[in-house]
């Protein structure tokens, strides 16, 4: 049921995202009463992604799928005014309206709060595209069980690669570490257990050039002091990090990251459109902190609103 | 109606539980296969499939990878 019927077919907000900010945005939005709409390619965001958290205040511990779906009953309560599956394609501010293109369709609203979040970063290698889901998988958490028994490859040297491979350890033969820096940059205290292992192989200073297979993955080809080797795996885990999901709102201004400039009003450049959470160039990135700049997005959004009339 | 469906998936990949719960939501019976739990299971699954992602829904016979809720709607025709 659409709690909130619109009539004009012009919203007063559209959220893109619903992650722990485009879904505290809409909490706000509907307890102030305005008609709005979230577009959203998933739920929950990076937050349904994340293992185990201890740190989002009023929750000890709860796992990343359970405080997503938390989030998600109470963007609920208020009426189902999500429309999940939709990725923003392009957005565009035109005589005061904002018109938002999606892959399933076109919306327009006086106010936008982008919350778009991130996403994993890509190799950006010949192959790496093509044998997606077929050995490349930029989830360890989710598809790390495919690879039992099976040689693979992570790819990183952060705090995330090492987790993957501290995961892979327990399922996969052998392991290689593909790092690009001289050193692992990860925690060391995950660096000591994965030395542990006699079944892992870092590799530092090494660049992947290529991915190579037939129906599947392989092997990989990795550049490392001057020289090219091929290494025999059958999957390949990205841990690259991430980039934020920004290239649709053109007219707004990035920095050099590619994440958006907010004040702290969550105003960007364009009259009207704000931003809030992981997207943004606001420091640390936190589930707890995406949430309340999803608040102020909101909150800042109703008062631009109520300026206009 | 009976409609056989299976879902080959791991605990902890969030596709994996949306799926699963669409279909309790739309109260679809289910044969739910954690893939973790069975490797046998999870080379089936990369067989029947031809790839390496969790989740991969089986829908009377037709094969829907990840959690693409428009096609497992048609599949189910709701």
């Amino acid at each position: 049921m659409e709690f909130y019927h619109n009539m004009s077919n012009i919203y007063d907000l559209i959220i893109i995202g619903a992650g722990p900010a485009g879904i505290t945005a809409s909490v706000y939005a509907a307890r102030k009463r305005i008609i709005f709409l979230v577009v959203t390619k998933d739920i929950g965001g990076q937050a349904a992604w994340s293992g185990d958290i201890e740190n989002y205040t009023g929750y000890q511990f709860i796992t990343g799928p359970e405080l997503a779906s938390k989030f998600e009953e109470h963007m609920k309560k208020y009426g189902n005014n999500v429309r999940e599956g939709e990725e923003a394609i392009e957005v565009k501010r035109k005589d005061n309206i904002i018109s938002v293109k999606t892959n399933r369709g076109l919306y327009e609203a006086k106010t936008l709060v982008i919350a778009s979040g991130k996403k994993s970063k890509e190799l950006g290698v010949p192959g790496e595209k093509e044998f997606k889901n077929r050995g490349v998988t930029y989830c360890a958490t989710c598809d790390g069980p495919l690879f039992s028994g099976k040689d693979v490859a992570i790819i990183g040297g952060g705090n995330s690669a090492l987790d993957a491979a501290l995961q892979l350890i327990k399922i996969a033969k052998r392991l290689y570490l593909i790092n690009i820096t001289p050193n692992i940059t990860g925690d060391p205290i995950m660096q000591e257990k994965i030395r542990e292992s006699d079944k892992v192989t870092i590799l530092n200073s090494a660049e992947v050039t290529a991915i190579t297979g037939d129906k599947a993955v392989r092997s990989i080809r990795v550049k490392r002091e001057g020289k090219e080797e091929t290494l025999p795996v059958q999957g390949i885990f990205v841990e690259i990090g991430l980039i934020p999901n920004s290239g649709f709102a053109k007219e707004v201004d990035r920095n050099e990251l590619g994440e958006i400039k907010v004040d702290c009003h969550n105003s960007t450049n364009v009259p009207g459109i704000f931003a809030a959470g992981d997207v943004t160039n606001v420091p640390e990135k936190q589930i707890v902190i995406a949430a309340g700049e999803g608040s102020k997005a909101a909150l800042s959004a109703f008062r631009y609103l109520n300026q206009s009339r | 109606m009976d409609r056989k469906v299976r879902v080959y998936s791991t605990p902890s990949c969030p596709y994996c539980i949306r799926a699963k719960q669409f279909l309790k939501d739309n109260n679809v019976e289910f044969e739910d296969i954690d893939v973790s739990l069975n490797p046998e299971k999870g080379q089936e699954m990369i067989d029947v499939s031809g790839q390496m992602g969790v989740p991969v829904l089986i829908i009377d016979g037709k094969i829907i990878v990840g959690f693409d809720k428009e096609s497992i709607r048609k599949a189910l025709g709701i």
